[in-house]
């Protein structure tokens, strides 16, 4: 599983990685974590606020810092 | 009384929590509400209780309605607009789309290549902080409707004749190019679910309490200070309708200010209480949450120097006129 946090670094973006960090460790899953931070490849998903949460090449939240349940439940479906 | 005026005053002004206070202030702690240590502690007090527990059911209600209109989606209401009505509805939209400086450059890439001109995205930039859904309601609580309402509709005005003037002024050639070539794919974004909403919406409240707390209690503290302390002989020497440089201090104080719009009203309330015009502290108001140091730098990305100057002096200059014409005819709004 791949998994990408999208946006320029700012605290909100860094904020999602923890979340995604800790969602991978609670669950036990393999995957991998992948910060996109190149204006053009965000927006190459079709999202203009950050940050956004990617799954396997599938969007699953935008423009707001998700909770932990969330992530986790974006991880799983 | 008729319900509307017992709703404002109980749930928006909170009358009673004001009378609670001050029989606290007076049979607990002893301080006589006329004296100045007994006024500011009321003050003090009354207004961070109001101030907290307003801005919670605000951010929650506002929040749970903006996740409706996410920017991709404002990007496309947008687009099937032109001229002013497009100008008109960005400054509307930018109300109620969520929206961090943060994403500036994104938004600003966004908008560019779904074809609209550069002044409807400045519109957009300009109503988003400056027209603060929660601000213009505690607006409401401190003062009153008419001054709320008159905020919004001078707000709105300035975002919406703003951004056509940067339009009319055709300054695409100061944006970076690399803002034209970069494509916004159209993907489907995922619905959030009720279940989600609910989720930003609790989010938003405790991510905006814990990050504008600190502004708030400053803003309540200056504020009961100048209440109880400091003469308005004094402020109304500096400040007042009187001295015409009044709006012009208050403006270019404010610019460089990076205080929360939820710090600043509570130092508006008591400046208004001393005989500051009306037109003063508006333009206070605007001045701090319509520019600011971080966006300007944001915005600094993906538009050239005389851009970012043009809009800058739009801004000054519209708070400006906004701060004396209401000192001149707003009189009768307080």
């Amino acid at each position: 599983m791949v998994i990408k946090v999208l946006g320029s670094g700012c605290a909100n973006c860094q904020k999602l990685e923890a979340l995604a960090k800790q969602a991978v460790a609670e669950l036990g899953l393999d995957a991998e974590i992948v910060k996109v931070t190149d204006y053009a490849d965000i927006m190459a998903y079709g999202i203009m606020s950050t940050p956004g949460l990617v799954v396997d090449e599938e969007v699953k939240t935008a423009g707001f810092v998700p909770t932990l349940d969330q992530v986790k439940a974006a991880l799983q479906s | 009384m008729n319900v509307f005026a017992w709703l404002n005053d109980a749930l928006l002004k909170m009358t009673w929590l004001n009378e609670l206070v001050g029989w606290l202030v007076e049979r607990v702690f002893g301080l006589p509400l006329e004296g100045r240590a007994g006024a500011s502690v009321q003050f003090f007090i009354y207004d961070t209780v109001k101030i907290f527990v307003l801005l919670s059911a605000l951010i929650f209600v506002i929040s749970y309605v903006q996740s409706f209109f996410p920017p991709e989606r404002t990007r496309k209401i947008l687009g099937g607009f032109s001229g002013i009505w497009a100008n008109t509805l960005g400054a509307l939209l930018g109300t109620i789309t969520p929206f961090c400086s943060c994403s500036s450059i994104p938004l600003f890439i966004g908008f560019t290549s779904a074809g609209l001109p550069i002044g409807v995205t400045f519109s957009f930039l300009i109503s988003s902080p400056l027209v603060d859904l929660a601000s213009v309601i505690l607006l409401a609580s401190i003062f009153n409707w008419r001054i709320a309402i008159a905020y919004v509709v001078v707000g709105l005005a300035l975002a919406v004749l703003g951004g056509s003037l940067i339009s009319a002024l055709k300054l695409e050639r100061h944006v970076e190019p690399f803002v034209f070539g970069m494509h916004l794919a159209d993907a489907r974004l995922p619905e959030m679910t009720t279940k989600d909403r609910l989720a930003f919406a609790h989010k938003a409240v405790t991510d905006i309490v814990k990050r504008v707390w600190p502004y708030v209690l400053v803003g309540v503290g200056i504020g009961a200070l100048i209440h109880g302390w400091i003469p308005g002989r004094f402020i109304s020497a500096v400040l007042g309708s009187r001295n015409p440089f009044s709006v012009v201090l208050a403006t270019f104080v404010g610019v460089p200010m990076y205080a929360d719009i939820f710090g600043t009203l509570p130092i508006a309330e008591a400046l208004v209480y001393k005989g500051v015009g009306i037109g003063t502290v508006l333009a206070f108001m605007m001045a701090v949450t319509a520019l600011s140091l971080p966006s300007l730098i944001m915005l600094k990305k993906v538009v050239k120097t005389p851009l970012l100057a043009t809009f800058f002096t739009i801004v000054v200059t519209g708070i400006l006129i906004i701060g004396y014409t209401f000192n001149v005819f707003g009189g009768q709004l307080v």
